[in-house]
């Protein structure tokens, strides 16, 4: 029973396809796949944007949206009304063509990162080899969208904010590439099913999960760090800083084209945080290996919702960061670290089992992270701030 | 030679032809880019997984970037008044056939120097590593010794300069 239910989705998607002829089985399933995911997570998406608000609002002491359904509920189906038949607004001196493919070209980049995310056991749409590169090469993908949305809108607030972006998501893209290859480098595989199936191991009931080593608990806060600048979320939501750039690069965008650019951003998260999920926390593995009759896809939904929690969280609690402290948090702290962190996953992979390892390599990223940590306060002056323009 | 060859190849000479054609320096530039997702996607046909998403990642996702990010800096992206195309596309146009003669002969050259297999050699992204870790390592390091050394030279020029006492 436990078992079925686990493979509820394969089975069902198995017993769909038997209705049609041989020759058409193969392809029907992989069009069955690519619906379930577009239809998933676009819902998640929706029920997210309920929950943010909501949590934002509890956050800042008050209520949040509760007028349309029981609790809110329908809120989003009230907002995808009104963004459908909004007025789609395109300035007349933005350049036409390349200022309506910039939502597609970015919520088709998004979308097609799911495909390589292992959902649940058996759940993957397509089961590559280079998984974790094709994952990436999808992601760079979407800063060019953002380029083209910012230039072809002629405003210098997007051009400015799409400069910005930009510029942030690829010096957070070293980090994020970087702090994945440790997992690489350990379980020696690019693709993600075997990755998660490397950490489905139980010792004692505690699972193998990489974030309960030292290497991996660095390389998953690095790597939280790094996802959290990729998606432009607070605390690093400069290029949308509505108090310098109105909204950034979507500022000329209206009705469906900005509802794309809203669902492209949420869907980043959900595959970002998915993908975090894959590389540290053990994907669609139980987190004690008593709890393993629990179907697979409910602990990766379960991992990415929580994800999810802690980015509205982090959005409720910090402020922004200015654009210098930005660059040199990412090229002077982040980026060193990630590098020793890379040589402790090394020196981990070849010390061999035992404690001395775990010993060796705390010791190591602890004092890095106090030395550099130390370092770089001592170069910072603190002090009444000036304003050279101001003043 | 599958019709998916025939699409792709149209796809990344069409990407080509525009970058050249285009007025618009930022229209060639993001032209280019469909140019190198053909080659991606044709790489990708060939079932070379690794060198297919290598060349999104660099080539869609930094080299682009550089591009676009280089005519916006330098005010390259206004159109100049007495056109973009250049009076010496003669001499441009006898240099890339010649450039495109070589490189077709050694290809076709090559059909003949290297022994035909006929089963597809199955070559997974652990083989590709394993080579360059392996055989590949000099190569490898080296140049990744010159790109660091570009690295530090880039910023030695974009140093903002001390003011020196006089």
């Amino acid at each position: 029973m436990a078992a079925n239910l686990d493979q509820i989705f394969i089975l069902l998607r198995d017993w769909l396809v038997g209705f049609l002829p041989a020759a058409l089985r193969p392809a029907t399933g992989v069009v069955l796949g690519v619906i379930a995911i577009v239809c998933v997570f676009p819902g998640l998406f929706a029920l997210t944007t309920v929950f943010e608000r909501k949590g934002l609002g509890r956050i800042q002491n008050r209520i949040g949206p509760n007028r349309v359904g029981p609790f809110g509920l329908f809120q989003p189906v009230a907002d995808g009304i009104k963004s459908l038949t909004k007025e789609d607004v395109v300035p007349l001196s933005a350049n036409a063509a390349v200022h309506f493919l910039a939502p597609l070209v970015l919520v088709v980049a998004v979308f097609m990162e799911f495909a390589v995310l292992p959902i649940g056991r058996n759940m993957v749409l397509v089961d590559m080899d280079a998984g974790l590169l094709f994952f990436f090469a999808m992601g760079a993908a979407t800063e060019l969208s953002v380029f083209m949305a910012g230039w072809s809108s002629r405003n210098k607030y997007s051009l400015l904010g799409a400069m910005r972006a930009v510029a942030q998501m690829i010096s957070y893209e070293v980090v994020l590439l970087l702090s994945s290859v440790a997992v690489v480098m350990i379980s020696g595989s690019l693709s993600l099913p075997k990755i998660v199936a490397a950490q489905d191991q139980f010792t004692n009931g505690f699972p193998h999960w990489y974030i309960f080593t030292p290497w991996g608990l660095a390389g998953f806060l690095i790597y939280a760090i790094a996802a959290t600048a990729e998606t432009n979320r607070s605390p690093f939501d400069l290029p949308e800083g509505e108090s310098e750039l109105v909204a950034g690069y979507h500022t000329e965008y209206s009705g469906f084209k900005f509802a794309l650019f809203f669902l492209g951003e949420y869907l980043a998260m959900f595959s970002i945080s998915g993908l975090g999920t894959t590389l540290f926390l053990g994907g669609w593995s139980a987190p004690f290996s008593f709890l393993t009759w629990v179907p697979s896809w409910i602990w990766f939904f379960g991992k990415v919702m929580l994800s999810i929690f802690v980015f509205i969280w982090l959005r409720g609690t910090l402020p922004r960061l200015r654009q210098d402290q930005l660059m040199n948090f990412a090229w002077k702290f982040v980026l060193p670290f990630t590098l020793l962190n890379l040589m402790v996953t090394a020196l981990w992979r070849f010390m061999g089992e035992g404690w001395q390892r775990w010993v060796v390599c705390t010791v190591i990223l602890v004092a890095a992270y106090v030395v550099m940590g130390r370092l770089e306060m001592r170069r910072e002056h603190f002090g009444p701030r000036s304003y050279r323009y101001a003043e | 030679m599958s019709p998916i060859f025939y699409l792709l190849a149209a796809l990344t000479l069409a990407g080509g032809l525009a970058t050249v054609l285009l007025k618009h320096l930022v229209h060639a530039a993001l032209a280019v880019t469909i140019a190198f997702a053909g080659l991606a996607l044709l790489f990708l046909q060939l079932d070379a997984q690794f060198a297919g998403f290598a060349q999104i990642l660099v080539y869609i996702g930094a080299v682009a970037i550089l591009i676009v990010f280089a005519i916006l800096l330098t005010h390259g992206a206004d159109l100049p008044k007495e056109g973009v195309f250049s009076k010496t596309w003669l001499v441009g146009l006898i240099i890339a056939a010649g450039v495109f003669a070589v490189l077709g002969w050694a290809v076709l050259a090559s059909v003949s120097a290297v022994p035909q297999q006929n089963t597809m050699p199955a070559v997974t992204v652990h083989d590709i590593g394993n080579a360059l870790v392996g055989r590949y390592v000099l190569p490898l390091e080296i140049v990744a010794l010159l790109l660091t050394a570009a690295t530090i030279g880039a910023v030695i020029v974009a140093m903002h300069e001390k003011e020196r006492p006089r």
